[in-house]
C-alpha cells in the first residue's frame, strides 16, 4: 500500500495497457467506466459537433458574404444562429473541456480513476442523447428553435404552428439534459479533487490545471441549477400555458433573464478558467521556467468564482433594470479584470526570459493568450454601461464572445489536445502539419472575428441575414475568414487521426515535462499507477530546480525508460 | 484492488469498501448543495413575482387555508425526528428498532403527500390562475416530488437492511438518505413560510 514497499515491484513490472488496447476501438462505443475512455470519448462527441455547427456557421457566412438576403430564408436563418450558439456551447466546448478534465484530473492528482466511474459513463451517454435530441428538432414542423441561444420569452414563448413538440420544446430538454449531465461531471470531478489525491500531494501542491478545474465544476453546481429552475418556468410557460414570465399574466419577462445570465455569464468562466491551467500547464513546459507565482495564480481563479457570480446583469444593461444595477454591476464586472490581469502578468513573467520552444501546442497557447488579451481588452469595454448601451446587440458583441470562445478556449482546446495526445495516445502527431493547423486558425480566427468589432461600432445588429452595403467590406473579410477557419479543420483532422494509426511511438515523457501525468506510460494503464502511487514531495512546476517531484523518481523514470 | 490513493484510506485500515463510501458521502453532500439552489432559484422567482405584481391572488381567491397545512407541517417536520431515532437505533445495533422508526418516518412522510393532494384538490384556483397560481403549484409540487423521493430512498433502504452484513462497510446509505430527508424539511419550513406566512 505504501509506495516504498512497491519500489522493487515497479521497476520490474513492465507497464501493460488494457487488454487488447489501443487497437481495441470497440470500447470507445461502449459503457466503458475507465475515465481515459469517457475522456476520448468526449472529445471525438465534440469534435463531430464542431463539424456540424461551424458547417451553419460556414452558411451563415455565406448568407452574409452579400448585403441581401439571398442564400437561405429568413426563418431559417434564425434557426441558423441559434442553433450554431447552442451546438457549440453545449455541445463542443463544454464536453471537450469534460473530456480533457476526465483525462488529466485522475492522472495529474495520482488517482486510479474518478470517484463515480459509473456516474462518469453515464454522464457522458447523456451528451449524445441530448445531441440526437436537438438533432431530432431540425426535422419538427416548424423547425428549430429560433428565438437566439439565450431563448428569451415572450420571442421563446410563441409556438405559431401549436404543435407540443416543437423546436423551442426540444430545446428546453435538450438544455436540462446537457445540465443534468454536467452536474453529474461536476460531482464526480469536485469529489474525485478533494478526496483522491496522492500521498502527499497538498492542495499547494495541486498543479494549476485541477485548480481551475475544481473552480470551474465549483460554477457548475452553482450555476447551473439556477438556470434549471429557470428553464423548468419556461418551459410550463410554453407547455401548460403557465405566466411566471407572460406579461399578459402578470409575469415577467425580464425575470428569466436573471435565471438565464445568472448561470450563463458564470459559463463563460466555465469554458476559460480549465483553458487558464492549460496555459499555466503548458508555459512552463515550453520556457523552462517554474510558473510565476503559483499561489496567486491558484487562487485568482477562486477570486473569478466568487465574482463571476455577482456580474450577470451586465448582459441586460439595457433591459429596463434600475440605475443602482447598472453601476453596481458594472463595477463588479470591472473588478473582474483584476484576477485575470494577475495570471496574465504570471504567465508573462514565466515566459520573460525562458528558452521557448514553439512546437505546435505552444504556438496554440501563445496564440490563444494574443487573443484571450484583446478579448479582454473588448469585455471591459462592453463593461462600460455607455458603451455597452450604444454597442449593444451588434457585432461587437459577437466579435468579443468570439475571440474569448474561438480566439482563446477552443485555441487553449487545441493547445491541450497537441500537448497530452502523445501521453493518451501512445503516438506522437505530426509537427508539420500541426503547425499549418496552428497557421490557419490563427489567420483565420483575426480576420473572421476581428472585422465584427469596427461592423459593430458602425452599428450593424447581430442577427440578421440582410444588411445595409455600407457594411459590406468588413463581411466579406469576416467570411473569408471563416471559411479559412473551415480549411483549417483538415489538417486537424488529418494530423489526429493518421498520428493516432501510424504515428511514431511516444515515450513516456517526450516534453520532459513535471507532473505525475508524466510518470505514467503512454498510454497510462487502464487504472492509473495501480498498487504504486507515488508520494509527492514538493509543489509542481520545479523546472531548473532540479528537485524532485516524487520519492524514488529516479527509479520511476527508470522504469518507464526499460519498458 | 485498494485505492491507496486518499489519504484517509492510506491511513485508516478499513480498506476499499469504507474510503469509497466516504466518496458517496462527499458527493451526496455536494449534490445536495446544488439542489437547494434550484430551489432558491425558484424562492427568488416567487419573491420577484410577489414583490412586482399588481395583481398577485387571481380573482375570487382571498388567500390560502393556513391551518390544517400548519398540521401537515408538524407532522413533516417531527419525522425529522424520527429520522434521527432511527439513525441512533442503527448505530447501538438495535436492527428492529431503526427499522420500526424508519417505516414510522416514511408514514409520516405519506401523510403529507397525502394532506398535500387533499388541498390541492380543494383549492379554487389552478397552475394557469395568474403567476400566483404557477408559482404555488409549481413550488409545492417540485417539493412535493421531493418528498415522494425521500419515501423511496427510504424503502430502498429498508429493503437493503435485511441483507446481510449490509453495514459491514459503513452505514453511508443510511446517513444519505436521513440528510436528504432533513433537506426536505428545511425546505418545507422555508416554503410554508413564504406560501402561507407571508402574505
Amino acid at each position: 500500500m505504501t509506495s516504498s514497499a512497491g519500489v522493487d515491484a515497479r521497476i520490474l513490472r513492465a507497464p501493460h495497457p488494457v487488454p487488447g488496447a489501443p487497437d481495441n476501438w470497440k470500447r470507445f462505443f461502449t459503457f466503458n467506466t475507465d475515465a481515459k475512455v469517457i475522456g476520448i470519448q468526449y472529445i471525438a462527441t465534440a469534435l463531430f459537433f464542431l463539424l456540424v455547427g461551424g458547417l451553419l456557421a460556414m452558411i451563415m457566412r455565406g448568407e452574409l458574404i452579400t448585403p441581401a438576403a439571398d442564400l437561405v430564408d429568413r426563418t431559417v436563418y434564425n434557426g441558423l444562429y441559434t442553433m450554431h450558439g447552442t451546438i457549440m456551447l453545449f455541445l463542443f466546448i463544454f464536453p471537450v473541456l469534460n473530456g480533457l478534465n476526465n483525462l488529466l484530473i485522475p492522472c495529474m492528482i495520482g488517482a486510479p480513476d474518478m470517484a463515480f466511474p459509473k456516474l462518469n459513463a453515464a454522464a457522458f451517454w447523456l451528451v449524445p442523447v441530448f445531441g440526437v435530441i436537438l438533432m431530432a428538432s431540425f426535422l419538427v414542423p416548424g423547425g428549430p428553435a429560433s428565438s437566439g441561444w439565450w431563448s428569451y420569452p415572450p420571442v421563446s414563448l410563441q409556438n405559431p404552428l401549436g404543435h407540443l413538440i416543437n423546436g423551442e420544446a426540444l430545446w428546453i430538454l435538450a438544455v436540462a439534459l446537457s445540465g443534468i449531465s454536467s452536474i453529474m461531471g461536476a460531482v464526480n470531478f469536485v469529489t474525485t479533487i478533494l478526496r483522491m489525491r496522492a500521498p502527499g500531494m497538498t492542495l499547494s501542491r495541486m498543479p494549476i490545471f485541477c485548480w481551475t478545474a475544481f473552480s470551474a465544476q465549483t460554477i457548475q453546481l452553482i450555476g447551473l441549477p439556477a438556470l434549471t429552475g429557470g428553464a423548468v418556468m419556461l418551459l410550463f410557460d410554453l407547455v401548460v400555458g403557465t405566466s411566471f414570465y407572460r406579461p399578459e399574466g402578470g409575469g415577467d419577462p425580464v425575470l428569466y433573464q436573471h435565471f438565464f445570465w445568472f448561470y450563463s455569464h458564470p459559463a463563460v468562466y466555465v469554458i476559460i478558467l480549465p483553458v487558464f491551467g492549460v496555459f499555466s500547464e503548458l508555459f512552463p513546459v515550453y520556457a523552462r521556467k517554474p510558473l510565476f507565482g503559483y499561489p496567486f495564480v491558484a487562487g485568482a481563479s477562486l477570486v473569478i468564482v466568487g465574482l463571476s457570480l455577482i456580474v450577470w446583469v451586465h448582459h441586460m444593461f439595457p433591459s429596463g433594470v434600475p440605475q443602482w444595477m447598472r453601476d453596481a454591476f458594472m463595477v463588479t464586472t470591472m473588478l473582474i479584470a483584476v484576477p485575470t490581469g494577475i495570471k496574465v502578468f504570471a504567465w508573462l513573467a514565466t515566459l520573460w526570459g525562458g528558452k521557448l520552444r514553439l512546437n505546435t501546442a505552444m504556438l496554440f497557447a501563445l496564440g490563444g493568450l494574443f487573443n484571450f488579451v484583446f478579448a479582454g481588452v473588448t469585455g471591459i469595454m462592453l463593461a462600460t454601461v455607455p458603451v455597452d448601451i450604444h454597442v449593444n446587440n451588434t457585432y461587437f458583441v459577437v466579435g468579443h464572445f468570439h475571440y474569448v470562445i474561438y480566439g482563446a478556449a477552443t485555441m487553449g482546446v487545441y493547445a491541450a489536445i497537441y500537448h497530452w495526445f502523445p501521453k493518451f495516445t501512445g503516438h506522437m502527431y505530426y509537427e508539420g502539419l500541426g503547425k499549418l493547423h496552428f497557421l490557419l486558425t490563427f489567420i483565420g480566427t483575426n480576420l473572421n472575428f476581428f472585422p465584427m468589432h469596427p461592423l459593430g461600432l458602425m452599428g450593424m445588429p447581430r442577427r440578421v441575414s440582410s444588411y445595409d452595403p455600407e457594411f459590406a467590406f468588413w463581411n466579406v473579410i469576416a467570411s473569408l475568414g471563416a471559411f479559412l477557419l473551415g480549411v483549417s479543420i483538415i489538417p486537424f483532422l488529418l494530423n489526429l487521426v493518421s498520428s493516432w494509426v501510424r504515428g511514431a511511438k511516444a515515450p513516456a515523457n517526450p516534453w520532459n515535462a513535471i507532473g505525475l501525468e508524466w510518470l505514467l506510460p503512454s498510454p497510462p494503464p487502464a487504472e492509473n499507477f495501480e498498487e504504486h502511487v507515488p508520494t509527492v514531495i514538493s509543489g509542481p512546476y520545479g523546472y531548473g530546480t532540479g528537485r524532485p517531484l516524487v520519492e524514488h523518481q529516479a527509479e520511476i523514470e527508470r522504469a518507464l525508460q526499460q519498458a | 484492488m485498494t485505492i491507496s490513493t486518499s489519504h484517509d484510506a492510506a491511513a485508516a485500515p478499513q480498506g476499499h469498501g469504507a474510503a469509497h463510501a466516504n466518496h458517496s458521502l462527499t458527493g451526496f453532500i455536494i449534490f445536495l448543495c446544488s439542489e437547494s439552489v434550484i430551489f432558491l432559484a425558484f424562492f427568488s422567482g416567487y419573491a420577484v413575482l410577489k414583490l412586482s405584481a399588481l395583481q398577485w391572488l387571481p380573482p375570487g381567491v382571498e388567500g390560502l387555508e393556513w391551518r390544517t397545512p400548519l398540521l401537515y407541517t408538524v407532522v413533516l417536520v417531527s419525522s425529522s425526528g424520527t429520522v434521527a431515532l432511527a439513525e441512533r437505533c442503527l448505530s447501538r445495533g438495535k436492527l428492529w428498532g431503526f427499522r420500526a422508526f424508519w417505516l414510522l418516518s416514511m408514514a409520516m412522510g405519506a401523510v403529507f403527500l397525502y394532506g398535500q393532494a387533499i388541498e390541492w384538490r380543494s383549492l379554487g384556483f389552478g397552475i394557469t390562475s395568474g403567476s400566483f397560481g404557477g408559482c404555488f403549484y409549481l413550488l409545492t409540487g417540485f417539493h412535493g416530488l421531493h418528498v415522494l423521493s425521500g419515501i423511496l430512498l427510504m424503502a430502498l433502504m429498508l429493503q437493503r437492511s435485511f441483507r446481510p452484513a449490509n453495514y459491514a462497510a459503513g452505514e453511508q446509505g443510511v446517513i444519505a438518505t436521513s440528510l436528504f430527508w432533513h433537506f426536505v424539511d428545511v425546505i418545507w419550513v422555508l416554503l410554508f413560510l413564504l406560501l402561507y406566512a407571508w402574505s
